[in-house]
């Protein structure tokens, strides 16, 4: 079976009714989707197919009809994404579990939304469980990425 | 306190100290150091000075912070206290956890274990602690809990890099023939301005390292600080916004199995027949394993990945023994009540005459209420797992953990080998809470790795295993009453607290053969330790004989105890006509840290101004592992609900070594207890867990956070913890804001019984 994951074509040996989180995981060695609670409730498995935040441990492999981006996809070259670089100016993790789903979820959110609203957010978002209690921390680094984006006109 | 005396006559094991099980502590043992467990395992050229730092020839500096990395920081501030005195900034340090040794002893933890009040320094309570720290250090316990890590490294890791440099300072002036304080450092380089001479430390290791250590060490005092005291970037960030694979689950061996568990959804059950052949016919499946351990009773799934393990475990067929418990949450909360109702009991604080007052009470001046809190499950993100890989006699275990030297100890036990054959590898953690300090996901994995002829298994519970076979918070129901004088202030307060001991629920699954003895102040913390000044005050713990596995669950008994005490506090300032706030500037008179802690936080939400129509506000305090915290939670009433939409928190735990991670644990411990006021219980039918997931035990998500504001004081006389703090005061001042807003007093738990919230 053959999957696009952050552009580079792979290969992989999977039942088809796999998870993608699982192929991603323990067949591809792809380890920045976590797995939290394998039913699509918690959001830490969040990958984008082509563009749009999908639960990766809810979604048969054999399903996947696009390109798979995955947090290790997000840099460019030495570069940080905005939302790495908002992260990590406004010291969002904890214990960081959730972390990479929280900022694929808000990769996307920032792909639809120029300046997400409160509202914005929180409809993005709340799919994404953090149990070190982040949110607020979550809330502004998307605000600030937002800004860093427009900033660099990107 | 009157029932010191009492206590100090009875012989006892101190709380976390049972542990010991009636081990001797002699002086000369207890004087005995451990050996530095860095030795021997340092690269070519590389040099180790004490049991916490590294420094190779390419000037590398390794930082060892033996504590777990669980979100609150440890690896930042840890490392800045020996940073700090390397003249390092911490970008130029690498941190590392070391391996599991009885060198990283965590003494503050087991000091503060005892039945005293943190305030309390008398000298029977003093003794007890420093009998109680020593314990800790002849056992060798290397535990994260009790939110005891950064006091309990305080000194210790200042003076490991105090020494380092002092040593490195040393070997320089040997070298040059000039005196050691001609000497400066900085930026890993000692220096010497008469000659404009200068090596790096890397360069001087080696020749330092052979140096005696120094017998007398200055410590930088606190106003030449450059790292301490203030918000450091934490060095694990990094990691985390790139999803590096740091965590437990993200383990990757050469050769390397899958693997899961299944194990009795009836605690302490054995398994009565079972049909693995379905299972085993699986595609991807390996083999299948019983597991019979002190833990549990079960299976283990052997397999090519994750999910072919998952699918097999659901596969099995077994029919499982009968629960030596009651089978559902009535007969449980029965089996409360019933010990309530007993005469059972011990008071750890009994001030004044409590029986003569409620004697001649006046029935209308008398306030008699009952609460009580469900059982509730940790669920930290990342799933409990371990791997493990058992090849030539030796045993490694790679966990996300909070106890590597227990680890150690119980797993070599379970296999038949010696500790310096077993070696534990910890790893970051997905969330700990308390959870992963237990021994059982450990246990599994090495007995799985018994069965795969030498290759690694990692072994990974599905959310399903995880919510069912926690350690959880345990139950607990209340009785409490209180006796007003005729100015509304209670004159007499009798608090009874019924729940299950954590101490022997913890030591039945990881030492069976010891058992704690003594009065537990974890029964009835929270409640029996708190600044208050009442006449009559008496608050007892009765043991209740429920054999459901319960544990430290953030905060512990004053998870509970502090919702009990502060939200029956606030019934009786309803009772007395008295302002809450009002109140405790009355009781708490005598102890100024926590007066000063409650009219901060009054001050910052405004209290004497109504929140407006449609809103509310309650207050709480709790002084827990050494932080008195106050918070104020305002709620509003939406169509959807109640929404929680401020919440402030004073807090003072004395010195603050990095006020951004003080800030940020304490908004998160808030988080984690608002999380199961709102919405979260533990239920049981037919002697298993009811939930199982996230939808079924759900957690406060964005749109239910509050906004936050946070002070920090510095008034407490010493230093307490900041990982759990937060947590007690969350759940009453959310209960008492409600209550405010609805009249509704709710005092069972959790409060979506009665109210929703948007
Ligand atoms: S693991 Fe996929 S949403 Fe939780
Ligand atoms: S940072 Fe720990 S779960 Fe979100």
């Amino acid at each position: 079976m053959r999957l696009t994951v952050n552009n580079q074509p792979i290969e992989i040996d999977a039942d088809p009714d796999m998870p993608l989180l699982w192929a991603l995981r323990d067949l591809a060695g792809i380890k920045g989707p976590k797995f939290g609670c394998g039913i699509a409730a918690c959001g830490a498995c969040t990958v984008l197919v082509d563009g749009a935040p999908v639960r990766s441990c809810s979604l048969p492999v054999g399903a996947v009809d696009g390109d798979v981006t995955t947090i290790e996809g997000l840099p460019e070259g030495n570069t940080l994404h905005v939302v790495q670089q908002a992260w990590l100016e406004m010291q969002v993790p904890q214990c960081g579990y959730c972390q990479a789903g929280q900022i694929m979820s808000a990769v996307a959110l920032l792909e639809e939304v120029d300046e997400p609203s409160d509202a914005d957010i929180d409809d993005a978002m709340s799919g994404n469980l953090c149990r070190c209690g982040t949110y607020p921390k979550i809330r502004a680094a998307i605000k600030q990425a937002a800004e860093l984006k427009t900033k660099l006109g990107a | 306190m009157a029932s010191i005396g009492k206590i100090a006559r009875r012989t006892f094991l101190v709380g976390a100290a049972a542990i010991a099980g009636g081990v001797a502590v002699g002086y000369y043992f207890y004087r005995q150091p451990w050996p530095n467990p860095l030795e021997g395992e340092t690269a070519e050229g590389e040099a180790t000075f004490n049991p916490f730092v590294k420094i190779a020839s390419d000037n590398t500096v390794t930082i060892i912070v033996p504590r777990a990395e669980m979100g609150q920081g440890v690896t930042t501030t840890l490392a800045a206290m020996v940073a700090e005195e390397l003249d390092l900034e911490l970008d130029a340090i690498k941190v590392e956890h070391g391996p599991a040794s009885g060198a990283y002893f965590n003494s503050a933890m087991m000091e503060e274990g005892g039945p005293f009040p943190q305030f309390d320094h008398s000298m029977v309570a003093e003794t007890m602690r420093s009998v109680s720290s020593a314990i800790g250090r002849t056992l060798g316990l290397q535990v994260t809990g009790g939110s005891s890590s950064t006091r309990d490294a305080y000194e210790k890791m200042r003076h490991a890099g105090c020494a380092a440099r002092m040593l490195l300072v040393e070997a320089a002036a040997k070298e040059w023939q000039v005196p050691a304080n001609s000497l400066t450092t900085a930026g890993g380089k000692v220096e010497h301005a008469g000659s404009g001479r200068s090596k790096t430390y890397g360069e001087l290791a080696v020749a330092a390292a052979s140096i005696d250590p120094p017998s007398e060490i200055t410590l930088r005092p606190k106003s030449e600080w450059k790292l301490l005291g203030k918000p450091q970037k934490r060095t694990d960030l990094l990691a985390k916004v790139t999803g590096a694979p740091i965590y437990g689950v993200d383990i990757d061996l050469p050769d390397m199995l899958y693997g899961t568990v299944r194990m009795s959804p009836r605690f302490w059950a054995k398994i009565k027949s079972a049909d693995t052949s379905a299972a085993e016919k699986m595609p991807g499946v390996v083999k299948i394993v019983r597991l019979e351990t002190q833990t549990g009773d079960g299976f283990g799934v052997i397999a090519e990945n994750t999910w072919a393990a998952f699918n097999a475990a659901e596969a099995i067929e077994a029919e499982w023994g009968d629960s030596d418990y009651p089978a559902d949450s009535a007969g449980i909360s029965k089996k409360l009540q019933d010990a309530l109702a007993g005469p059972d009991g011990s008071s750890l604080r009994d001030d004044g005459d409590v029986d003569t007052e409620f004697a001649d009470a006046p029935a209308d001046n008398v306030l008699d209420v009952a609460y009580e809190v469900p059982y509730l499950a940790h669920a930290c993100m990342e799933p409990m797992n371990a791997t493990a890989r058992l090849k030539d006699g030796v045993l490694d275990i790679w966990a996300p953990n909070q106890a590597p030297t227990i680890i150690q100890q119980v797993c070599g036990g379970v296999l038949g080998l010696e500790g310096e054959n077993v070696n534990v590898h910890t790893t970051y953690l997905g969330g700990g809470f308390g959870r992963r300090g237990e021994v059982d996901f450990s246990i599994y994995a090495a007995l799985m790795a018994k069965e795969t002829g030498g290759r690694p298994v990692k072994v990974t519970w599905s959310r399903e295993e995880d919510t069912r076979h926690d350690t959880y918070r345990p139950a607990a129901a209340g009785h409490f009453r209180a006796r007003l004088g005729s100015d509304g202030l209670p004159q007499a307060v009798d608090m009874r607290i019924a729940t299950p001991s954590v101490l022997q629920s913890v030591m039945r699954r990881t030492f069976p053969s010891l058992s704690p003895a003594g009065p537990e102040r974890l029964l009835t913390e929270g409640a029996f330790d708190q600044p208050y000044t009442i006449p009559n005050y008496r608050v007892t713990g009765v043991p209740t004989d429920l054999s459901i596995p319960v544990g430290f669950w953030r905060s512990v008994g004053n998870s509970f105890n502090g919702f009990f005490h502060e939200s029956f506090m606030d019934e009786i300032a309803t009772k007395g006509g008295i302002d809450p706030v009002e109140l405790r500037r009355k009781l708490m008179a005598d102890y100024p840290t926590a007066l000063k802690v409650v009219e901060t936080v009054a001050q910052m939400s405004s209290w004497s101004e109504s929140a407006g129509a449609g809103r509310a506000k309650g207050i709480a305090f709790t002084l827990s592992f050494g932080g008195w915290v106050g918070e104020v939670v305002q709620v509003a009433q939406t169509n959807d609900g109640i929404r929680i939409e401020k919440v402030w928190i004073a807090a003072d735990l004395g010195e603050v070594l990095d006020p951004a991670i003080v800030e940020a644990q304490l908004i998160s411990g808030a988080v984690y207890g608002l999380s199961s006021a709102m919405s979260q219980e533990i239920t049981f039918a037919d002697g298993a867990v009811e939930q199982s997931n996230f939808h079924d035990y759900d957690a406060m998500r964005i749109h239910q956070a509050p906004e936050f504001e946070v002070t920090l004081l510095e008034n407490a006389p010493q230093m307490g913890g900041a990982g759990e703090i937060g947590t007690p005061p969350s759940v009453p001042a959310l209960a008492n804001a409600v209550y405010a807003l609805t009249g509704k007093r709710i005092r069972n738990m959790p409060l979506s019984k009665e109210v929703s919230f948007a």
